[in-house]
């Protein structure tokens, strides 16, 4: 009798433990970022957003972070840790934890997940990503008009459909305003590497380059450029203090508001797994403040290709667009579907580099 | 062919000089280490510990030697507790150098905190009547900053050290025989020590390199593996100080070189122009394996081994 006592209390206790949170209970909220959150770039913008998450809900919310967690293993391992210690809802913000978040929220079905940049959903886990290549227009359309020996560096990372994506979208805008610009990129196979970044920069100077894009997320780019006293811009996070004079503007990711609204959707007991993909129109991709130093015509012109896209009346892939080898993407006047844009593999007509695949 | 001639090779030469040289510095003081008989698996860390002291010294008084001089004593601090930890209390060496790599990233992420985002003062060039202004030979060799003669000057007076003076031969002699160089009198411990302050002090200047000059500015990481690249670059070099040059150079190099390939449009093999170095330290490694050709290799025989005194 007693022994089966003891056996109740202790199921009751365990559904106390497992079981659904209550009210009083803060929500476990966990970051899982792939960089250290000082980068200045992806990891900090992050991390912003983790922050106004802790200012909004106060002693609602119980939140952590670990940085610097590599892609695959590892992080399935902490991921593994941070739902059997409790934690309600985990941000993992990085591509690469695509499948070991997959593999996680599968054991794991009260646990919600939200992946950033992938394109694998469960049930229990939600995805979300921001148009970059919108800003990217943006970028590419200023570096047009303001170099002056037509060409163009890119350092790219890896060539996967985002990046790919972003170079298009810069290249089609930079032609555009100047028929005669040349991209000339690099792949540097790493997103935050400041001295092989710096060398990259380098190299794309040394060979004629007067303006730098970059996708990597340090600002190492930037002050290279500074030193060389060439244009340059800055990815991810307002970037403007590390070069004074070469940065014009930044492609800013606004996370912020994001996580507070998924965080308040897990309290109030009405989150679901979505798909979340938005740009300028919403503020989750930003062009921060552009700098003066560029022609003022040039900066008002900017600005009307940026309010152009926000409002819809613009979309940075209108046709007529060729692929590299001269085959027909786009008709005259079409527009290019999501769909399309995040299986980009090939570079459009004009890039004169070969894409590695 | 036409696309290789956007590469001009004055420039080239001149960045991979200023590439290899942190990873020059930290692998000549590794060498040191090693052939004292420690392995210390913790460059990365001291490195970026060098990176961060070095950086922010330069902020604080604005000038860039005291900036590599803290460099050097901040990398020689932290090399002399894992020194302690490895000679004193007979710790394993590969899990404390693995610590110390931890723990100086750590660190160094702590001490950079109010530093991100600042600026160091510049490092001064070598500026030379006449020779600087040489065409291609003034570019290449005579218009680099003091660090950079430094670490080549270094690697001359390494390899004259353990080579002809007496002390190097003190430690070679621990590092292949601690017991032996014990027995006739000599302090195993206190050369190990030594040799680590040295390795960490190096490393320390190699980091800093990479904050003052070739970035130049303080993020978090920004060694991003270095550390374990000059450790690669030991073994390739056979622990002999002048082939380390050279394969400093061959490393950075391939580096640089791909790069510049890259941004001429040449895109083809530059994946495999990458891996090239690391596929050769791994075929060291397995000839060092090999027994026979360990001697042939220069490997310190007591390398990784602890040493205490028996009787």
């Amino acid at each position: 009798m007693r022994g089966i006592r003891l056996l109740a209390a202790a199921t009751i206790l365990l559904g106390a433990v497992v079981g659904p949170a209550s009210s009083d209970d803060p929500l476990k909220v966990g970051f899982i970022y792939v960089g250290p959150t000082g980068d200045h770039g992806w990891n900090y913008q992050h991390d912003q957003g983790r922050m106004l998450v802790e200012e909004t809900f106060g002693d609602a919310v119980d939140v952590s972070y670990a940085e610097s967690v590599p892609e695959g293993a590892d992080s399935e391992r902490l991921m593994t840790q941070m739902a059997l210690s409790g934690y309600d809802l985990i941000f993992t913000t990085s591509f690469g934890y695509m499948d070991p978040t997959i593999n996680v929220a599968s054991k794991f079905p009260d646990v919600v997940f939200e992946h950033s940049t992938g394109y694998k959903r469960a049930d229990n886990v939600a995805i979300y990503n921001a148009r970059f290549y919108e800003g990217r227009a943006v970028t590419g359309h200023i570096a047009g008009h303001v170099t002056k020996s037509n060409v163009v560096g890119y350092i790219a990372t890896y060539p996967i459909p985002e990046v790919v994506r972003g170079i298009n979208a810069a290249f089609l805008a930079a032609r555009k305003v100047n028929p005669d610009v040349e991209f000339k990129i690099i792949w540097v196979y790493t997103w935050f590497n400041p001295p092989i970044e710096a060398d990259a920069a380098n190299a794309l100077i040394e060979q004629g380059a007067d303006v730098i894009l970059q996708h990597v997320d340090s600002t190492a780019a930037l002050l290279v450029a500074e030193e060389h006293g060439i244009w340059a811009f800055g990815q991810a996070s307002d970037m403007s203090e590390f070069g004074p004079n070469s940065h014009i503007t930044s492609i800013v990711n606004n996370w912020a508001p994001y996580y507070v609204e998924r965080v308040r959707a897990v309290m109030d007991g009405t989150w679901q797994s979505t798909d979340t993909w938005e740009g300028l129109s919403t503020g989750m991709v930003e062009v921060s403040e552009i700098s003066d130093k560029i022609p003022a015509e040039v900066k008002a012109s900017a600005l009307a290709v940026r309010d152009a896209i926000a409002d819809g009346s613009l979309h940075p892939f209108t046709g007529p667009i060729n692929r590299q080898d001269g085959t027909m993407w786009l008709a005259a006047g079409e527009t290019a579907s999501d769909g399309d844009l995040l299986g980009q593999n090939f570079y459009v007509e004009g890039i004169d580099e070969e894409l590695p695949q | 062919m036409n696309q290789l001639s956007a590469i001009s090779p004055e420039l080239l030469i001149a960045s991979v000089m200023v590439a290899s040289t942190p990873i020059l510095l930290a692998a000549l003081g590794e060498l040191v280490v090693e052939k004292a008989g420690v392995l210390n698996l913790g460059v990365e860390g001291l490195m970026i510990i060098g990176a961060v002291c070095g950086f922010a010294m330069a902020v604080i008084t604005g000038s860039v030697f005291v900036g590599a001089v803290a460099a050097m004593v901040g990398g020689a601090m932290l090399a002399l507790v894992f020194a302690f930890l490895t000679q004193y209390l007979l710790s394993n060496q590969v899990a404390t150098g693995l610590a110390t790599t931890l723990f100086g990233l750590g660190l160094a992420s702590l001490i950079g905190k109010p530093f991100i985002g600042e600026r160091p003062p510049p490092m001064p060039r070598l500026q030379v009547e006449f020779l600087s202004d040489l065409p291609f030979i003034g570019h290449v060799l005579f218009s680099h900053d003091p660090i950079l003669y430094l670490a080549l000057l270094l690697a001359f007076l390494v390899w004259y050290f353990l080579r002809y003076t007496k002390m190097g031969l003190v430690l070679r002699a621990v590092g292949e025989n601690h017991d032996a160089a014990h027995s006739i009198g000599y302090s195993v411990r206190l050369t190990r020590l030594a040799a680590i302050c040295f390795g960490g002090a190096l490393a320390g200047l190699g980091g800093c390199y990479l904050s003052l000059v070739r970035v130049p500015q303080w993020s978090e990481g920004m060694t991003a593996g270095a550390g374990w690249i000059a450790l690669a670059l030991v073994v390739f070099s056979s622990w002999r100080p002048l082939r380390l040059v050279l394969g400093a150079w061959l490393f950075g190099g391939v580096t640089v070189l791909q790069l510049n390939l890259q941004a001429a449009g040449v895109g083809i093999g530059v994946a495999y122009l990458s891996v090239a170095p690391y596929v050769v330290t791994i075929v060291v490694l397995v000839l060092i394996s090999l027994n026979r050709s360990q001697r042939l290799l220069n490997a310190p025989a007591c390398l990784g081994r602890s040493f205490f005194i028996t009787s």
